[in-house]
Parts: C-alpha cells; sequence; structure tokens
C-alpha cells in the first residue's frame, strides 16, 4: 500500500532522515519506535507532505506522491494524527470533525458523513456529549480522542499517529491503545509511532526501530519485543534483566 | 475676519450642540476605517502579512464605479457591483502575481512586496484617471434628515447599514461556513488545517479576493462623501492600518472598535480643537497604544514563552 524508498528529509542543512525505506501493506498495523530526535515524526511528516524528501521516492497505491501538496495527499487517503493533537481550540468539537471531512463537506454528501460523524461517537462517546463545546476546553484525553476522530472523518485508506499517548494518564494510555486495536479490527491500516514501544508492540504486525534518523531493526513485532537490544533501550529492561 | 481657533468658542455655538453632529460624522468615517482594518485583519490572519496596498482595494472602488457610471452611463447599483467584482479580481490576481511566486519569503519582505504593490496599483490608477478628484453621486438623492440638531445625509446612513451588513455577512461566513471555518482553522494552526485536507494556498487567494472585496465596499461607500482621486487610498489606508493595532491585530471586533475609536476621536479634535491635525490624531492614538498597550484594545497580550 505504502512504500518508501532510500528517502533523505533535511531540516536547513541538518539531515533528520538517511536512506530510510519502509513499506505498509494494507490492514497492518506498523509501529516506528525510536528514540527523540531519531526521525519518526520527520518521517511522517514527509510522507503527509509537510516536508519534501531532498531524495528517495514515495508511492501509495502504486502512485508517486512526489510534488503532491499535503491536501492531495489527504484526498489520495493518507490521514495523520500529529503530534500534541493540534485541534481547533477555538472550533466546537463538531466544527473540529467536520473540518476533518473538509474536502467532502458538500451538501450532497451530508448523510454519508453524518453516518461518519455516528460512528466517530460511536467510538468516542464523550464527544458526542461534548459536541457543541469548544474543543479548547476539552482534557487531555478528549483531546487526542477529538484528534484522532477529526483524521478518521477523512475516511483515510492509512493513518498515520504520531505519539497518541504522550502526556496522557496511565488510564487514559489505555482507552487510547484499546481505540487504536479497534480501528485494527475494523481493518484500518495505521502507521503508529510510540514512545511506549511496549504498547506499541503488542498492538502491531509489525515494527520498525530508528535511531538518528537511520533505520537499524524491522521485523514482526512480537519477535522485535523478545529481542534484546530492543528490550534494553526501548523497553527499559536493564543489562541484567534481559541477560538473566 | 480670521477663523477662532477653537469653533466651539464661537459666541451661540455651545459644544454640546456640536457633539452629536460631531459623533455622526465620526462614525460615518469610522465605519469606513473598520471595513478597512477588518480588511487588514483578513489578510494578517490567513498570511501574517500585514497588506499595505489594502488603501488601493479601496481606492480603485471608488474609481471604478466612477468610470462606470459616468464614463460608460451604467446605473449607479450596476456600477458599483461591477465596481466591487473588477477589484475582488484585482486582489485575486495581486496574490497570484505578486505574493505566491515569492510565498517561501520571510513575512517582512512580503509586507515590502505590497508596499511595492500600493505603488503600482496608485500610479497605474493615476495614469487612467488622472489627478483630479472624481465625484460618485449619492445612492440615494433624498435631502438631509434632522436628528436633533444634527444633520445626516443619507449616504452617511447608507455607510453605518452598509458597514453593519458587512459585519454581519462576514461573521455568518466565518462562524457558518464550511470555508469561513476552514479560514479561521488556517490562521489557527496551518500544519493541523493542510492535515485535514485544506489547501492553505487557495485560503490565501481566497483572504486576498475577499479582503479586495471589503475594500472595494468601503471605497464605493465614501466616495459620495469625501469624492475620490487616486491617491485617497494611502490616507484611508494608514488610517484602517491604525484601527486594526489599535483593536487588536488579528481581531475582527477589535478592527471594527479600533476604526470607531480613530474616526470619532478625528471627527471630535477637527470639531473641538482644529481640523488641521486631524490626520495626526490617528498617529497619536497609535502611538499611545503601542506605548501602554501594544497588544491593541481586544488583542490577547504575547503569551510568555
Amino acid at each position: 500500500m505504502l512504500k518508501i524508498k532510500n528517502i533523505s528529509t533535511f531540516y536547513g542543512k541538518i539531515q533528520a532522515l538517511r536512506n530510510v525505506s519502509i513499506h505498509i501493506q494494507a490492514g497492518e498495523v506498523v509501529s516506528l519506535i525510536g528514540a527523540n530526535g531519531a526521525g519518526k515524526t520527520t518521517l511522517l511528516n514527509t510522507i503527509s507532505g509537510l516536508l519534501t524528501p531532498a531524495s528517495g521516492e514515495i508511492s501509495f497505491d502504486d502512485q508517486s506522491l512526489k510534488g503532491l501538496a499535503p491536501d492531495q495527499i489527504v484526498k489520495l487517503g493518507i490521514s495523520q494524527v500529529p503530534e500534541g493533537r493540534q485541534i481547533f481550540f477555538h472550533h466546537t468539537v463538531l466544527e473540529n470533525l467536520e473540518l476533518g471531512a473538509y474536502l467532502r463537506m458538500q451538501r450532497k454528501n451530508r448523510d454519508e458523513i453524518d453516518q461518519d460523524l455516528a460512528r466517530i461517537y460511536r467510538l468516542f462517546p464523550v464527544l458526542a456529549e461534548r459536541k457543541k463545546q469548544l474543543a479548547g476546553t476539552l482534557s487531555g484525553g478528549e483531546q487526542q480522542m477529538l484528534a484522532i476522530g477529526r483524521a478518521l472523518m477523512a475516511k483515510p485508506k492509512l493513518l498515520l499517529l504520531d505519539e497518541p499517548s504522550m502526556g496522557l494518564a496511565p488510564k487514559l494510555v489505555r482507552e487510547i491503545f484499546e481505540t487504536i486495536f479497534r480501528l485494527r479490527k475494523e481493518g484500518t491500516t495505521i502507521l503508529l509511532v510510540e514512545q511506549n514501544a511496549g504498547a506499541a508492540l503488542a498492538i502491531s504486525d509489525r515494527a520498525y526501530v530508528l535511531e538518528t534518523g537511520r533505520l537499524v531493526l524491522s521485523g514482526d513485532a512480537r519477535e522485535l519485543m523478545n529481542d534484546p537490544e530492543v528490550r534494553r533501550a526501548y523497553l527499559g529492561k536493564d543489562y541484567g534483566e534481559v541477560w538473566d | 475676519m480670521p477663523k477662532p481657533p477653537f469653533p466651539c468658542l464661537e459666541a451661540g455655538v455651545g459644544w454640546h450642540n456640536q457633539l452629536i453632529q460631531y459623533l455622526v460624522t465620526g462614525i460615518t468615517t469610522g465605519a469606513i476605517y473598520a471595513l478597512v482594518a477588518l480588511g487588514f485583519t483578513i489578510i494578517y490572519n490567513a498570511t501574517e502579512i500585514i497588506n499595505f496596498a489594502q488603501g488601493e482595494f479601496v481606492m480603485l472602488g471608488g474609481m471604478i464605479a466612477v468610470t462606470m457610471l459616468a464614463g460608460l452611463g451604467l446605473p449607479l447599483w450596476l456600477a458599483v457591483i461591477l465596481a466591487i467584482a473588477a477589484t475582488m479580481l484585482i486582489g485575486l490576481a495581486f496574490e497570484r502575481l505578486a505574493i505566491r511566486p515569492v510565498r517561501k519569503a520571510s513575512v517582512m519582505n512580503l509586507i515590502i512586496i505590497t508596499i511595492g504593490g500600493s505603488i503600482l496599483l496608485k500610479g497605474a490608477a493615476m495614469l487612467i484617471w488622472g489627478k483630479d478628484d472624481h465625484p460618485l453621486s449619492a445612492f440615494t438623492p433624498a435631502p438631509p434628515l434632522h436628528v436633533f440638531s444634527a444633520v445626516v445625509t443619507t449616504q452617511s446612513l447608507w455607510v453605518m447599514a452598509g458597514t453593519v451588513l458587512a459585519v454581519i455577512l462576514l461573521h455568518v461566513f466565518y462562524e457558518r461556513t464550511i470555508t469561513g471555518k476552514a479560514l479561521r482553522a488556517c490562521a489557527f494552526n496551518p500544519k493541523a488545517a493542510r492535515l485535514c485536507g485544506i489547501s492553505v494556498e487557495r485560503m490565501i487567494l481566497f483572504s486576498f479576493g475577499l479582503s479586495a472585496t471589503l475594500g472595494a465596499f468601503a471605497g464605493v461607500l465614501i466616495a459620495p462623501i469625501t469624492f475620490t482621486s487616486y491617491d485617497v487610498g494611502t490616507m484611508l489606508g494608514l488610517k484602517g492600518f491604525c484601527a486594526a493595532i489599535l483593536g487588536g491585530l488579528g481581531s475582527n471586533p477589535g478592527a471594527i472598535l479600533g476604526g470607531l475609536v480613530i474616526g470619532v476621536a478625528e471627527s471630535l479634535s477637527s470639531g473641538y480643537v482644529s481640523s488641521g491635525y486631524k490626520d495626526a490624531v490617528a498617529f497619536l492614538i497609535l502611538l499611545l497604544m503601542l506605548y501602554f498597550r501594544p497588544a491593541g484594545i481586544l488583542g490577547k497580550r504575547a503569551e510568555k514563552v
């Protein structure tokens, strides 16, 4: 579905990605793990067209994304839930969701959009309760749900999730991961970026490990979970625990 | 006999008798400043650019209406609509030809480009229409009304009603339509707006068109009162800019409030002090405001990082 071949991306003169290649098949949940500054967000932003790769190719459903603007990439079916949620504080919850469906907000699609809204409200009942409220008044967890709901309103074939558990209380983190698990069961293809590597690997099919802009490991999520290096570096086990 | 420096001290004229008259005049010009200031706000919110060509849109609205009416003999209502439409197209072309090709440039460079655009538009207007003042006939040729002790021309009423209408339409547009909501989303967080599939480039183009439309509307409303000429845009643009800053750059209610405050302050000072200082008042208020409350009346204070 998504194929990324040898991309390199720069911020000014700093190279944030070095020859990264990944692929995602339809229906898969793939996670991207790595420390702060490893280039995970850069990779997502390159896919979304917010950043332009200096070299390499990205194709989605066999169509090249080269030179496409972010809105055209959304139209092709790739939506991103950005890091830090980035919802529109001064719009209501409902308006945020409608803006997620911006590309098909025409009167003739109203029924379809209402059905999609109902689906989001089933997924996150709290959003239905608060639909008239300004998004800025939501709690952190609710904002994250809104950010996911907004991205789903674009009806993406591929959902990019950037640190959905960041800054949330453990109970909410669990709720968010349960939601991702539910989306997975519904057949949504997901690329998940997470600091919380344990939880991410637990719900993923495969994973890639990025380190300072380079891909250092990749493979089946369950195998990676048992990889001693991954356990030490990303799952918080020290050498003693891993090797005993 | 030389005019006394303080007209209000003339025998028989109490200061309060004139007050209503000055307020009516002030609110009329203030309404125009408010429309110009809203034009600044719309483009600023979409791009962070302060568009110094905003005053030229006002000038173009008035001048094109004059040409349509007097030159081509069209009826007034049609001349007004065509003038606004033509100015909107000029606004769109301005964004396409002058702003978009250098979109990656810094905001400061883009602001300087708008100053260049303003000089170009003014120069072109001078070549086309010459340096004369042109009159535009009042929308309704009825005699002025007397309200308390004040004389109110019907055109003043048109200005006030037109401004109220524009403000209401703009509000409905921003709050009720998906394009308006998307425009607000772009102003709040362009990156998130892009990720929703909103083309920020198209929104910027749109805001230049909207802003030019509003400017032209102000231009045709005020032309019957003050006459119009190739260079009216400079002062109106600067006053509108003062109004936008005074009210808090980026705030729509602030722009309206700022316009009215400057209009009324000008009118009062030219009535009670001297009309010679009229233009200085707006800038004096702006300087005081920048010194004591740089964020403007309704602007948010700069957040501390």
